[in-house]
């Protein structure tokens, strides 16, 4: 090469320098070119996003104006007075993606435990396979399953001793007030769970493969038990990639229609009974808003989504100071 | 270059078919006529070669849709009051009949076997009465044995036709519920859960033990559902039967009922079925394209004078002869273009 370039010299140094910067300059526009595509795509993003945001607020506006804060507050929802109020659907939307984090997330991470750490090899494959087999089920499907299967059983072999069995408990008793109707909140929580968890364990295992063995070996040698290592060492190693399975799955959960709309029950009220039915705020939608006569009613649902969306915003803000919490404490 | 000319040929080609395409008519709305209403389009098509193209959208759909003027006919299952109907410029006329039956799971009960009165419907659907063993239900059914389990209510959580003729039925025979709950295509439910559809509401009374709720007639036949009879406004119990919604039809008062605005709900009649209600079509008086306009009502002459038998086939109700007569009437006085002339005469 440097022979080649040498004699290329002698014949006219001029030449070469006019030959590197065309193909330098071409280089260049390449750059260039591609720099501003890439740039185009990610600013598609925001206008997007920012396109929804403002036909949100002009297609809630009506709502919001003819209500004003009470739309949050109010629980009434009755199309026949037009007094529409979120606070039901907030309620659901927010009561069933708690639940249903309170048991995938242990769930999800022992399973991701089991995997990484304790799991004979032969065995890893097909439930890793599994786990991201849940993840690929559409939701309808679990919605149908929800309701022809899941909620029968529920009403016929298990609510009816939950309800006997805490009759006389003081709060369990409210908790868990019958009658057994199969579905509502606690179904939707538990078909909920279900569907998140494939997030959790398939994020929380690949950062838990990632530990160096090292820094778990030397735990092992200091005489550690298994919970030890994992609470101590794994666990404190991950938190971030952790936290960040857990809030994807809450954001699925938050947003989730089709599944939730089959076995809520979708009645908008407000219970202290989690067996007793509940309506989320995308089921509201994709029950009402075909049918939605009449501009206030329109105006309310789009609303909806509008909170929905600040619902989620917050959600993933608070994710955001979350790590950047344990990156500071950390780093 | 080449490009270029194939896309000038094909939007020639699109230019040149739009002619023969406005002879379409084109109609949305109300899912509950949809089956018979494609069915007349089908007969229609292979008899007079035009066709009709009608999406099930939803009522509401419809209304809206007919009002921006984006389709030739709207269809609702919930008649417009007549004040609006002027106000957008709009007739209605009702094309069949059918109505809502209540439907059970209960161990041991078969169609026909439980009858019910609107007032004690009512309160099961206020939450009032909340088990099966409720003496109100036991009153009207002293031979059945009732369990003690609690009643649970399935209502739509849709807005539907379905629903407004549901909650008008009880509106009309209990005074609480007009008054806490009141008609619409969907309410304020005071008890019971919701679920999507007639086929949701259907699989939810099948799934739960104890369930009561309402489905479009001809869906709890075909899918042979357990149904509940009803006690009319005249005192007798009825089951529900295509003679029993024939019988709701004829006996209510078309004639004077200002823009057809019925509601066949509560009928007097021995034989009535007091659950029933029509189906609207929705159509402007000046259509901004009148020979659509005309192609539609053509279209609805032909279903009313041969489309009888095909909807009695799919459980629906024909509309009464006189009524026919009387909408034709009004369709040559009402509907005008632009010139002011009708747009149907009696004779097309």
């Amino acid at each position: 090469m440097a022979d080649v370039a040498w004699q290329e010299t002698d014949v006219s140094a001029q030449d070469v320098v006019t030959e590197r910067a065309r193909v330098l300059n071409k280089l260049r526009i390449g750059d260039i070119v591609f720099h501003q595509i890439t740039k185009a795509s990610a600013l598609f993003v925001l206008v997007v996003l920012g396109g929804v945001i403002v036909s949100l607020f002009i297609g809630a506006m009506p709502a919001l104006q003819e209500f004003g804060f009470g739309f949050l507050t109010a629980q009434s929802w009755n199309p026949v007075t037009e007094k529409f109020g979120a606070l039901a659907p907030i309620y659901g939307t927010i009561i069933t993606s708690f639940i249903a984090m309170l048991i995938a997330v242990p769930f999800g991470l022992m399973i991701a435990m089991f995997l990484t750490e304790l799991c004979p090899m032969w065995l890893r494959r097909p439930i890793g396979i599994a786990i991201e087999l849940l993840a690929g089920i559409p939701s309808i499907i679990y919605g149908i399953w929800g309701l022809f299967v899941f909620a029968p059983f529920l009403q016929t072999h298990v609510q009816p001793p939950i309800i006997a069995a805490f009759e006389n408990i003081p709060v369990l008793s409210t908790l868990f007030a019958g009658p057994p109707f199969g579905i509502g909140i606690l179904t939707a929580s538990l078909i909920l769970a279900i569907m998140v968890l494939p997030f959790i364990t398939s994020i929380s295992r690949d950062v838990f493969d990632a530990v160096p063995p090292v820094l778990k070996e030397a735990a092992y040698g200091l005489g550690w038990t298994q919970w030890e290592v994992w609470r101590y060492v794994v666990l404190p190693y991950t938190r971030i990639g952790v936290i960040g399975g857990v809030m994807l799955a809450l954001g699925r959960a938050l947003g989730e229609t089709m599944a939730v709309t089959f076995v809520i029950g979708n009645a908008h009220k407000i219970t202290t009974s989690l067996l007793a039915p509940g309506t989320t705020i995308s089921a509201t939608i994709a029950n009402e808003f075909t049918e939605a006569v009449g501009d206030l009613y329109t105006s309310s649902l789009i609303a909806l989504g509008l909170i929905l969306f600040v619902i989620t915003f917050i959600v993933l803000a608070i994710a955001r100071y979350l790590l950047l919490r344990i990156e500071r404490r950390v780093g | 270059m080449n490009f270029l000319k194939t896309l000038v040929a094909a939007g020639l080609v699109a230019a040149s078919t739009v002619p023969v395409r406005a002879l379409d008519i084109s109609g949305a709305g109300a899912t509950f006529p949809y089956p018979i209403y494609a069915k007349w389009a089908d007969s229609y098509k292979k008899e007079t070669g035009n066709g009709m193209n009608y999406q099930s959208i939803g009522s509401g759909g419809g209304i809206k849709q007919i009002q921006s003027k984006t389709v030739t006919f709207g269809a609702s299952d919930m008649p417009l009051k007549p004040e609006e109907l002027t106000k957008s410029g709009l007739v209605q006329f009702p094309t069949v009949v059918g109505g809502d039956v209540p439907v059970v799971n209960l161990d041991g009960v078969k169609s026909g076997d439980l009858k019910l009165d609107g007032d004690t419907l009512a309160k099961i659907f206020l939450g009032d009465i909340k088990s099966w063993d409720d003496p109100a239900i036991a009153k009207l059914n002293p031979s059945a044995k009732l369990p003690k389990q609690a009643i649970v209510v399935v209502h739509r959580s849709d807005g539907s036709g379905t629903t407004f003729i549901w909650t008008d039925y009880l509106s009309k025979v209990n005074a609480d519920w007009k008054s806490k709950v009141g008609a619409n295509t969907s309410v304020e439910w005071p008890a019971g859960i919701g679920a999507k559809g007639n086929e949701g509401v259907a699989n939810n009374v099948a799934n739960t033990k104890g369930a009561i709720g309402y489905v479009e007639y001809a869906y709890a036949k075909q899918n042979k559902m357990t149904a509940v009879n009803m006690i009319n406004k005249d005192g007798k119990s009825v089951a529900p039967s295509a003679e029993a919604f024939q019988a709701a039809a004829a006996n209510a008062d078309w004639e004077k009922a200002d823009h057809y605005y019925v509601i066949l709900t509560d009928q007097p009649g021995a034989t009535s079925w007091p659950i029933a209600g029509a189906t609207f079509i929705l159509i402007h008086t000046q259509p901004q394209d009148p020979a659509a306009a005309t192609e539609a009502l053509k279209f609805f002459a032909w279903a009313y004078k041969k489309g009888d038998k095909m909807a009695e086939e799919l459980d629906y109700v024909p509309m009464p002869d006189k009524v026919v007569t009387s909408i034709q009437k009004m369709w040559a006085s009402e509907i005008k273009d632009g010139t002011g002339k009708a747009l149907f005469t009696a004779s097309n």
